[in-house]
């Protein structure tokens, strides 16, 4: 008999049947998980010790932004994380998607254009991923440092372009009376985007991470995942092994930017205003931050990494006011913890790199990379991957 | 024109590789002097030569790393790398679009049709952002029309691996945080199509590609003698099995000619021989022609058809090993001038 045979294998308890259905099935267990989140998340809030402390619409509302983080974290993580380009400006897609939909969209911007929402999720996705090309262009080659320098610069033109074009962006005032999004109503089944109400937000916030992440985790185990994680190894091996390194770097960028164009989208339309002062260094540098602090090429590690900063942020560091204030703490009741969330930021990255340098979440590939040890010969004490010259 | 006064070149009627006057000179260091090489279909060849006699750095040349000071190299009779040849017309050919449309645009503006004007003009923007945009990724139809204007450009490695060219690196540049299967796929990249909609919709087309894939490389494996060590990260792969790793990923792009640079350096006499036995076997199963670059004398006379000798970044020799072998010139070079 041969059943009994099998029951002597390890992978039939439940957690391993779990485990082999989420591997076999990525995209549905993604789809799957985010449906969880999306029902459980807003139930979950209403637990008496989360509810004491802000209403539940409050929470929604937070979760709402914290999705457009996590968005923006999604997207660096596909340039920096699997294609391994440093990118210090990504805010600027985020503007750019944020402006596109402001003129686009809004009446008080000089175009009148009045395209509605969903298309200019597209849209605004597509314009961002063209700037993300035009960024990519002049960068190819460049590398590490230097290209941070760039993506610095880039990332500090863009919002001081559209402080200074005030003719059309209207300067520090930014551009407000941007609609929120409409759906056709079904029978008596109707579902209003209000300020008020940020329930439609949120629902449409996981529907885009839903896809966004099936996309993402698709392209990652995909020829062009590869050719991005050849390119982060050793370049010039990578293009004598047929890949066309300019391509495949600005499909990194593009692809990057177009999902910081979703995001700004998003964002414009549930905050009803864009102005310059959004799209600041800051964000470029907390969203890198929620990326290498979650798990720099891991998905999932990179969404809760950016759940938890912007959750840190949000609320802990005001809770903490309150709580030293209310209890009239001496020194500490003084101060002001969001003053330092930077500071905060700061030393959690460093103790990071000391620690775990993978990241809270990292993806079994990194784990690998970091903790195995290279056996007999040590492939990365090799010079650094430069065009190499002459004889050795 | 300095070529017309040469001798004609080498047709090569069945050279994979022909080498033609090749230099390549950093500032006033010439590193290679006008190197001729012929590889013929199905053949071994070496170059061997002292330390710094410039060998990887014609190696790079040949690959399409390094662009030659002058001279050129045809893969299978498609002259492949040299100098620029009418190169003041690529920028005609990316302005060429834009221009066309801007002259039909004024003349929209002079026949009063405002709507035409603004969409000529945003025509004009596209056209020559899209043209620039090609003349950087190099896609395969701006090749061809660069070749159908009689413009010549080097081309990238690449396009060499595209021509069928595979190579090997004297230091080993594995992909090292990939397993051992992921980087001979990725080896594999000019022979897969899956596109970027294929990936974001995981059609049955790509998944049936990366199942092939999967299965191609494990053989890939077997054939190097790497059986069953395919989830392995290459880094944790021992020396000997790095180099045989390197060779099978060369060997994914199905090249008909492999470039080996120095495949045994570092190596003990026993993987040594292994490797060599290994390069006869490709020759000799998979008839894919060779260019084995070595310092060791010894170690190529065994297994090459011809031997070209450098040194000083000069050919001092030509020839079967056996001619080599008791040439005063290689001698001298290799043991320095007799004492008396």
């Amino acid at each position: 008999m041969t059943a009994p045979s099998l029951s002597l294998r390890g992978d039939r308890g439940p957690l391993a049947t779990f485990g082999r259905l989420r591997a076999e099935h990525r995209s549905a267990s993604i789809l799957v998980t985010w449906l969880l989140i999306g029902i459980l998340l807003p139930l979950i809030v209403e637990l008496p010790g989360l509810s004491d402390f802000q209403q539940q619409v409050v929470w929604v509302d937070g979760f709402a932004i914290t999705g457009i983080y996590i968005l923006l974290a999604l997207g660096l993580n596909v340039v920096v994380g699997l294609a391994g380009l440093l990118d210090l400006g990504y805010a600027a897609f985020f503007a750019i998607g944020s402006y596109a939909f402001a003129f686009a969209a809004s009446p008080q911007a000089i175009t009148h254009l009045n395209i509605s929402f969903w298309p200019m999720l597209i849209i605004g996705a597509f314009v961002a991923a063209l700037f993300g090309t035009l960024l990519g262009a002049p960068t190819l080659r460049l590398r590490g440092d230097y290209l941070a320098i760039v993506t610095l610069g880039f990332g500090e033109i863009v919002p001081a372009i559209f402080l200074n074009a005030d003719t059309y962006t209207k300067g520090t005032n930014g551009i407000g009376g941007i609609p929120q999004p409409q759906l056709p109503c079904i029978g008596d089944l109707c579902v209003k985007f209000t300020f008020l109400d940020p329930f439609p937000f949120f629902w449409t916030m996981i529907v885009i991470l839903a896809l966004v992440m099936v996309f993402i985790a698709r392209l990652q185990n995909s020829r062009l995942g590869r050719a991005w994680m050849a390119i982060r190894e050793d370049e010039l091996a990578a293009a004598s092994s047929g890949i066309n390194t300019v391509t495949t770097k600005l499909l990194a960028f593009a692809l990057g930017a177009s999902t910081a164009g979703f995001a700004g989208v998003f964002s414009a339309s549930k905050l009803g205003n864009v102005t310059p002062t959004d799209f600041s260094f800051t964000v470029s540098f907390t969203v890198l931050a929620m990326v290498v602090l979650g798990g720099m090429g891991n998905s999932w590690g990179v969404a809760i990494g950016a759940f938890v900063l912007y959750t840190i942020q949000a609320v802990l560091l005001k809770e903490l006011n309150q709580f030293f204030q209310g209890q009239h703490v001496p020194i500490l009741e003084s101060i002001d913890f969001v003053q330092y969330q930077f500071l905060l930021y700061g030393i959690a990255l460093v103790a990071m790199m000391l620690l775990r340098p993978e990241g809270l979440f990292p993806s079994t590939r990194r784990r690998r990379e970091l903790h195995e040890s290279a056996g007999g010969v040590e492939v990365t004490d090799l010079p650094p991957p430069t065009t190499e010259i002459g004889e050795s | 024109m300095t070529t017309a006064t040469r001798p004609a070149l080498p047709t090569g009627g069945d050279s994979i590789l022909v080498a033609n006057r090749v230099t390549k000179a950093f500032g006033g260091l010439v590193a290679v002097r006008e190197v001729d090489l012929d590889i013929p279909r199905g053949s071994i060849i070496s170059i061997i030569g002292p330390n710094g006699a410039g060998k990887t750095t014609f190696f790079n040349v040949i690959v399409g790393i390094l662009e030659p000071t002058s001279g050129g190299v045809m893969i299978s009779g498609r002259r492949m790398i040299g100098r620029p040849v009418r190169a003041w017309g690529e920028p005609v050919l990316w302005f060429a679009p834009a221009i066309v449309i801007s002259v039909l645009t004024s003349v929209a503006g002079l026949a009063k049709a405002n709507s035409l004007v603004e969409l000529g003009i945003v025509a004009t923007i596209v056209a020559l952002a899209a043209m620039l945009l090609a003349a950087i990724i190099r896609p395969a139809w701006y090749l061809r029309s660069l070749r159908s204007l009689g413009i010549f450009r080097s081309a990238r490695p690449n396009e060499m691996v595209a021509a069928g060219v595979g190579r090997t690196f004297q230091n080993i540049r594995l992909f090292a945080n990939m397993t051992a299967r992921e980087n001979v796929i990725v080896g594999m990249h000019l022979k897969l199509k899956a596109n970027l909609g294929d990936a974001f919709f995981s059609t049955p087309r790509s998944r049936a590609e990366e199942h092939w894939a999967h299965d191609r490389a494990d053989e890939m494996l077997a054939l190097v003698g790497l059986k069953g060590r395919g989830d392995e990260l290459a880094k944790n792969l021992p020396y000997g099995d790095q180099r045989r790793l390197e060779v099978a990923r060369a060997l994914a792009s199905e090249p008909s000619l492999l470039l080996l640079d120095e495949p045994t350096s570092g190596m003990n006499p026993n993987e040594t021989a292994e490797m060599m036995a290994l390069i006869r076997k490709l020759r000799e199963e998979l008839g894919i022609s060779i260019l084995l670059i070595e310092h060791h004398m010894q170690l190529v006379m065994g297994i090459s058809d011809r031997i070209t000798v450098l040194d000083h970044g000069e050919r001092i020799a030509e020839g079967t090993p056996e001619e080599v072998r008791r040439d005063p010139k290689v001698i001298e070079a290799y043991l320095g001038t007799p004492a008396s």
